[in-house]
């Protein structure tokens, strides 16, 4: 089989635009651009919505959701008083095992879960309740590692890119995640809801716009710099992986699609898809890896010897 | 009783589900081997029961790192929960059927008396919340009859958004906002920091989770920091504890990045007895001990 990514997004985790787009106006369009990304992605004949979503914390290595259809509601840890999110969603369990397989392959410590009553996270849920509301597309998530560096979830990128190739299917991949990531620690009238500080949204704008340029790569090589200047989102994990699994490179056509405030966070929806045109010399200063060759616990090493 | 409201002893009681899983109760759907890799933390909390057992207490009142809240510090606010929790991290090893009564007055005076200090607080009053695997494992580990109500508190990302002083400056004044608060409603409280100590866990698992030869420390460091504060402990140190606790969170990777630790030593008001250590160990890398602060006894042998 010969599948392909053919496009990717980036969303973000806060299920605010979901459960209160009524009290903020920046909430509301968020909830109606995502309108604009289900079209788009409905338009395209994608067979799997494949997610990377940063709330989804895992400490044994990563783990793919296998369970066919996961069951059950979320509330959320600090905006409960906004309600309950229940869903039913429709997950792909063959590219879950057959991701599991490539992850493996390159080295990475990989498991499927699918437990009855398993909580999935509030990004994965947010982010289908929007673009994929009546299960039409089946989707696949896997978790963000606590520890994970940018080599390890390269790799996982690469895996996913390789799962869907043998699996033959015609994927969206989609990073879910903020921005800068920094919330006001007080509760907040949803109405005066902004950008946490001056500095994180120029920080955001910047990086919106060599998305825009559909310059993804590039992105991903700013993102440990983007995360020391405005917190962003699990070390910009997203990125990394989305841009592994879209072939590391900037020839895409970005759209930004909308960019809000949520709570203080920097909140974007931006679509890529494949272009033919070149964005230029390409300068890259990051390493690059295949295969993963597990944790580099020097201290340890240095006590058993 | 000349203190009719009080905090009758403090315990540290690290959450890891590998416990829960390990002892095999009902209430739990995965069945372990029983091959002994936590046995000694396991032993610790039988002692810890052992010593609790002469202790009369009212309620059990849990900071737990595993309810992550940004926007301050946020408590139970509905009488009783019952469903299943499945550890998002380890749900191999921990799918859990729980029942929890909640003793909203006493949570509700908390939370009055900490945004009286001035912190950021919220009640959490809706009913389909998912109770953290932290509270519900210290609790069960603690008091597996689970009979007593309980009150739990969320783990404001202070310290993450700004620093570990920061973090630990928010749990001096909640702790003593849960100890006035305590006071002023007259129970007698058995407080609990659900936390790890050292907590750089293991990537990897082995086939059998509870194999006792993949367990052992992350690293040399962790151990070496965790004897200090353990040391601290023994010695009755406890604000000297309070006082490196940034530095201790930073340069081991400590769960006392949480709050926990910091908010329980606040609520007994850096006791200088003798801590008691029933038990330490690792689990999947990170450090845990159980020990606890018998308040309740100390004031016993100097007549108070």
């Amino acid at each position: 089989m010969n599948g392909e990514v053919i496009g990717g997004y980036l969303m973000p985790y806060q299920p605010l635009p979901v459960l209160a787009p009524e009290a903020n106006p920046g909430w509301a369009s968020l909830a109606k651009s995502a309108e604009a990304i289900r079209a788009e992605i409905e338009a395209s004949g994608a067979d799997l919505l494949l997610l990377f979503s940063t709330r989804w914390v895992s400490i044994i290595g990563h783990q793919m959701q296998a369970d066919p259809n996961p069951e059950w509601w979320v509330v959320d840890e600090d905006f409960h008083e906004f309600g309950t999110l229940h869903y039913s969603l429709r997950m792909d369990p063959e590219l879950a095992t057959c991701y599991r397989d490539t992850a493996r392959a390159r080295g990475l410590h990989a498991r499927t879960v699918a437990y009855h009553g398993f909580p999935l996270d509030i990004g994965t849920i947010t982010t289908l309740r929007l673009i994929n509301p009546d299960n039409r597309i089946p989707a696949s998530v896997v978790s963000c590692n606590a520890y994970s560096d940018r080599a390890e979830t390269l790799v996982l990128g690469k895996a996913a890119a390789d799962a869907v190739r043998k699996t033959g299917r015609k994927a969206i991949a989609i990073g879910v995640t903020a921005l800068s990531d920094r919330m006001f620690s007080r509760w907040i009238d949803p109405g005066e809801d902004r950008i946490h500080s001056q500095k994180d949204d120029e920080w955001n704008r910047k990086l919106l716009e060599l998305l825009d340029d559909g310059r993804l790569e590039d992105v991903s090589q700013l993102a440990r710099e983007f995360s020391r200047q405005a917190n962003g989102d699990s070390r910009m994990k997203a990125i990394w992986w989305l841009a592994a699994t879209m072939g590391q490179h900037n020839n895409y056509a970005g759209t930004v699609f909308d960019y809000q405030p949520v709570w203080g966070t920097g909140a974007a929806m931006v679509g890529l898809q494949p272009d033919e045109r070149d964005a230029g010399d390409l300068e890259y200063d990051e390493d690059d890896a295949e295969f993963f060759h597990g944790d580099r616990n020097v201290l340890a090493t240095q006590a058993n010897e | 009783m000349s203190h009719p409201g009080r905090i009758v002893a403090g315990v540290l009681s690290p959450h890891p589900p590998h416990l829960i899983y390990a002892s095999n109760p009902e209430q739990n759907e995965p069945r372990s081997s029983q091959a002994g890799a936590w046995n000694g933390l396991l032993d610790g909390y039988e002692k810890l029961r052992a010593e609790l057992a002469s202790v009369d207490y009212d309620v059990l009142i849990v900071h737990t790192p595993h309810w992550k809240t940004h926007t301050g510090h946020h408590f139970l606010g509905v009488p009783h929960f019952e469903g299943k929790s499945v550890d998002p991290v380890f749900p191999n090893l921990f799918r859990y059927n729980f029942r929890l009564d909640v003793d909203v007055e006493l949570s509700e005076a908390i939370h009055d008396e900490a945004e009286a200090a001035g912190l950021s607080t919220r009640m959490m009053r809706n009913p389909e919340f998912r109770v953290d695997y932290g509270t519900i494992t210290s609790c069960h580990l603690v008091h597996p009859a689970l009979n007593k109500p309980v009150v739990a508190i969320s783990s404001a990302r202070t310290a993450f958004d700004y620093s570990n002083a920061a973090g630990d400056q928010e749990m001096l004044a909640l702790g003593q906002a849960t100890r006035r608060a305590i006071a002023a409603t007259g129970r007698r409280a058995l407080c609990l920091a659900s936390n790890s100590l050292s907590h750089r866990h293991f990537t990897e698992e082995p086939e059998d989770p509870e194999d006792p030869a993949f367990e052992h420390a992350y690293n040399a460091n962790q151990t070496a920091w965790d004897r200090h504060i353990l040391a601290l402990m023994r010695a009755g140190e406890s604000r000297r504890i309070f006082d490196e606790m940034p530095d201790y969170t930073e340069q081991c990777v400590a769960e006392t990045k949480d709050g926990c630790l910091s908010w329980l030593l606040a609520a007994m008001d850096f006791p200088t007895m003798a801590a008691k250590l029933h038990g330490y160990g690792t689990v999947i890398g990170t450090g845990n001990a159980v020990v606890s602060w018998n308040l309740d006894a100390a004031r016993e042998e100097v007549g108070v």
